[in-house]
């Protein structure tokens, strides 16, 4: 019983203030560690590939960006759907926290893949499936960003955003299934659940390892976000005036 | 790695597409937290300014 009242006690911001911070600690600490030993794997452990030389090497943030682009997403909308039905405030400042994160890996999917196309493809923009649903995602977040901010009521703000997140989850698997649903130019799955993986052990381990940097780094980052998006909107709370970061 | 440096940035004639796309993450990754900093900065400064009026209409 106190298990199941401690858990419910985090979804008060002020009881999930100081956590945020402790979360928010311990994933940077474990980001820069893994991107220092995912960087030197990329670079210095894993071997030229047979066929694309060098320039493979592209994908060992571009596949970590892009399913973190896709993972983020569904955590928003995970967080949003929770907001709309509990009324819960701080899962509304969850993903608001997240959104410019996932926008920004979002943007790096599709940067890196046209700085991979160019030489590999000889185009630095299709419009293939793949490519166009992830576009298509980038806007989806811009958008969620865009009418947050233009509602000045916060409740309302949380609401509509979250309508317009869960709407959009229908995007998510058409990323994902667009490289078997048509036939364009974007290469299959190199790693799937089901098959498991074609790719080489140590391109692979490579590869999983800059995904779980990325994955920290995103946790951080929107641990260190919500924190400041709990002390905007509960700013005329008492228990904020009195943290101690609060100076007098 | 067997060659020097310069061939290690080189990456096989792919330069600047290898150094495009890492160097674009990486000023992403380093800029975000920044921002967020920046953020945090901010709405603390507002805070204790909040405070501290609240503190003299008291007074």
């Amino acid at each position: 019983m106190s298990g199941r009242l401690s858990f419910y006690r985090f979804s008060s911001p002020a009881a999930f203030y100081p956590l945020a911070g402790a979360i928010g600690k311990v994933s940077a600490l474990i980001a820069v560690v893994l991107l220092a030993i995912g960087l030197y794997m990329s670079f210095f452990v894993a071997p030229t590939d047979y066929k694309q030389g060098e320039g493979y090497r592209i994908i060992f943030i571009h596949v970590p960006s892009a399913w973190m682009s896709m993972f983020i997403y569904l955590v928003m909308a995970f967080w949003a759907g929770i907001g709309l039905v509990f009324n819960t405030r701080l899962s509304s400042m969850m993903a608001q926290a997240l959104a410019p994160t996932g926008a920004i890996m979002t943007f790096i999917a599709l940067w890196t893949g046209a700085f991979w196309g160019k030489p590999m493809w000889g185009a630095w923009w299709v419009w293939d499936a793949r490519l166009t649903s992830e576009l298509i995602l980038f806007f989806l977040y811009i958008g969620f960003i865009a009418l947050q901010g233009s509602i000045d009521d916060t409740r309302r703000a949380d609401r509509a955003g979250a309508v317009l997140l869960l709407v959009g989850v229908v995007n998510i698997p058409i990323i994902y299934f667009s490289v078997k649903w048509w036939n364009t130019l974007h290469q299959g799955a190199t790693v799937s659940v089901t098959e498991g993986s074609s790719m080489s052990t140590i391109m692979l381990q490579a590869m999983l390892i800059m995904t779980f940097a990325f994955w920290a780094y995103s946790v951080a980052v929107a641990m260190y976000r919500v924190r400041s998006i709990i002390l905007e909107r509960e700013k005329d709370t008492r228990w904020v005036s009195e943290l101690p970061e609060v100076r007098r | 790695m067997k060659g020097g440096v310069s061939e290690f940035f080189a990456m096989g004639g792919y330069a600047l597409y290898v150094w495009g796309s890492f160097g674009a993450t990486a000023l992403l990754m380093i800029a975000e937290p920044l921002l967020v900093r920046q953020r945090r900065k901010a709405a603390l400064q507002r805070i204790s300014r909040l405070v501290r009026i609240k503190s003299e209409q008291q007074s």
